[in-house]
């Protein structure tokens, strides 16, 4: 007797072969789609990444810790990685992406660059950056660094205090703020080609923030020269304020009689105001301020009174209502 | 349309759906989410959830457009994953955000205008998501199922203003969906202006040979 399955399994063959061919192609289908997906997201998704190769900074001094720390020139928390300062940045010349400020920053010219100052002084001058550096001897500086976006670091600067500049220049008695102002050239600088911001960036101090020895500017991180990301080849850092306040790549500082406009605030007033001390009891009017994301952490840290300061600068604001005046 | 076509194609949505979520767990077992993950969770799962509740609303124009009315048996599928990525995205800010505190979630919820209004978009896709199989549409009816349904315009339109309002300066992005979507909503009301209203009708022309 046939076996009848026999029979029609060799009918069926060539059914068989084409369910194959169309299996097949499907699968080719799904794969090929799922790369693309996957292409897709990796380029809506790029994750910043790369090493920092900036000059070494010569003849760096140490803060001594016995009384730095009283002075909070050393803050004794984990430092954040190199990777980190230089791949998460606020850089609004740039990009507006923290993650795409690297990349977009990469080749930024520095050289021949200069910074005028100028104002209510005896000695207005234009420096040559060698010549500014040259001032005093660039220290280190363990600070924490808080954003206004409830995210911090804690980063090694290379600096020194913007009194020691100021005083060179002989500020006269009419000078109550001292005003800085960012590179205008948006063929440089592309995010200024955008109007997501009234360029150029301009920040502000006040005579005594901008007296005090915790207030630096900066042209260094890890012992190196300022990568573009973080504001090469000169910034300020004010590390009791918000990231915001520490100006990047200044070509201008001007002592004024008058609180000078400030770029943040005069973008959003409610939201940003020209002190910025960083406060967890005043939340930004979207989001808590109580707490922060430390970079390379995995819990949030309390944010602290004036960013871990308050010893010494609080009483800079001694009978100030600082929720009026955040 | 064959059925078993129709299978292949859910199982290419799945399939890619699913994809972003691979790479996410991907990179963060490889420590590859960058500086910030927390917040790269938090606005990746949150990014996905916006792209999915656009391409659930692009299905009904995109139906009437070119005629393919079987693209309807997908929108559930995509509805479901805006959901899950919806309930991703708060889990990420439950946990990474708010360090799995329950008050302080809450509080904050109701104190940020822009989570009252992610909230809302997240509670309006619950009851969505618990209607969204045959059985339910069956036992609610087509009409309360459509009329229930809704919701989703809430879902997408509230999840694209809770985006918008939370960035600092740069809406661009935001903007992007803002106008994806009033495109879509857009050809809706067009369809509906342009469409005689059967209400309306009715009496019109009932009324002359009712009328003894």
């Amino acid at each position: 007797m046939k076996n009848p399955n026999k029979i029609s399994s060799r009918d069926v063959t060539p059914a068989d072969v084409y369910f194959n061919r169309r299996t097949f192609i499907r699968a080719g289908i799904l794969a090929a789609s799922a790369v693309a997906t996957g292409v897709a997201y990796r380029h809506l998704n790029p994750v910043a990444a790369g090493k920092v190769n900036t000059p070494v900074i010569p003849g760096i001094t140490k803060p001594n810790v016995a009384t730095a720390d009283a002075a909070g020139f050393r803050v004794d928390e984990p430092e954040t990685s190199l990777e980190d300062i230089t791949h998460y940045n606020n850089f609004y010349e740039f990009s507006t992406d923290k993650e795409g400020v690297a990349p977009a920053a990469e080749g930024f010219e520095t050289k021949g660059w200069q910074v005028s100052v100028e104002g209510l002084v005896k000695k207005p001058r234009v420096f040559d950056l060698d010549d500014l550096l040259k001032i005093s001897p660039p220290e280190e500086r363990i600070y924490r660094m808080r954003c206004v976006e409830a995210w911090s670091m804690v980063i090694p600067w290379v600096g020194f205090s913007l009194s020691k500049l100021l005083d060179v220049v002989e500020p006269l008695g009419s000078a109550h703020y001292v005003a800085f102002e960012t590179l205008l050239d948006p063929k440089r600088m592309p995010g200024q080609r955008s109007d997501v911001l009234d360029w150029p960036y301009v920040e502000g101090l006040r005579m005594d923030e901008a007296m005090h020895p915790l207030t630096i500017l900066a042209s260094g991180i890890y012992g190196r020269a300022l990568p573009p990301q973080d504001g090469a080849p000169i910034r300020l850092v004010v590390p009791w304020k918000y990231g915001f306040k520490g100006i990047k790549s200044v070509v201008k500082i001007k002592l004024v009689a008058d609180q000078p406009r400030t770029t943040w605030s005069a973008y959003a007033p409610n939201e940003y105001g020209f002190y910025a001390n960083v406060n967890p009891h005043v939340d930004h009017p979207r989001w808590s301020q109580a707490t922060e994301q430390r970079i390379g952490e995995s819990g949030r840290r309390p944010t602290l009174m004036f960013n871990g300061y308050e010893e010494q600068v609080g009483h800079l604001y001694a009978g100030m209502d600082l929720r009026t005046n955040f | 349309m064959k059925e078993n076509d129709i299978r292949f194609i859910k199982l290419l949505i799945l399939v890619n759906g699913v994809v972003p979520l691979a790479l996410l767990i991907w990179d963060q077992s490889h420590n590859k989410l960058g500086a910030n993950p927390q917040n790269f969770l938090i606005l990746t799962t949150g990014m996905m959830t916006l792209i999915f509740l656009v391409l659930t609303m692009a299905v009904t124009p995109l139906r009437k457009i070119t005629g393919w009315n079987w693209l309807i048996q997908f929108r559930r599928m995509l509805g479901l994953y805006a959901f899950f990525y919806g309930c991703l995205h708060f889990l990420c800010f439950f946990s990474l955000d708010r360090g799995f505190s329950i008050s302080s979630t809450l509080t904050e919820m109701v104190k940020r205008k822009y989570l009252i209004v992610g909230s809302t978009a997240l509670i309006a896709m619950i009851p969505l998501a618990v209607t969204s199989t045959n059985a339910m549409i069956k036992r609610l009816g087509g009409k309360r199922w459509r009329a229930l349904h809704r919701l989703a315009y809430v879902a997408v339109i509230a999840g694209v203003i809770h985006y918008y309002m939370q960035v600092k300066a740069d809406v661009r992005q935001p903007l992007v969906f803002a106008v994806v979507l009033a495109v879509l909503l857009g050809y809706r009301l067009m369809e509906y202006w342009r469409r005689p209203k059967p209400v309306m009708a009715a009496p019109a022309t009932a009324n002359p040979k009712s009328g003894t």
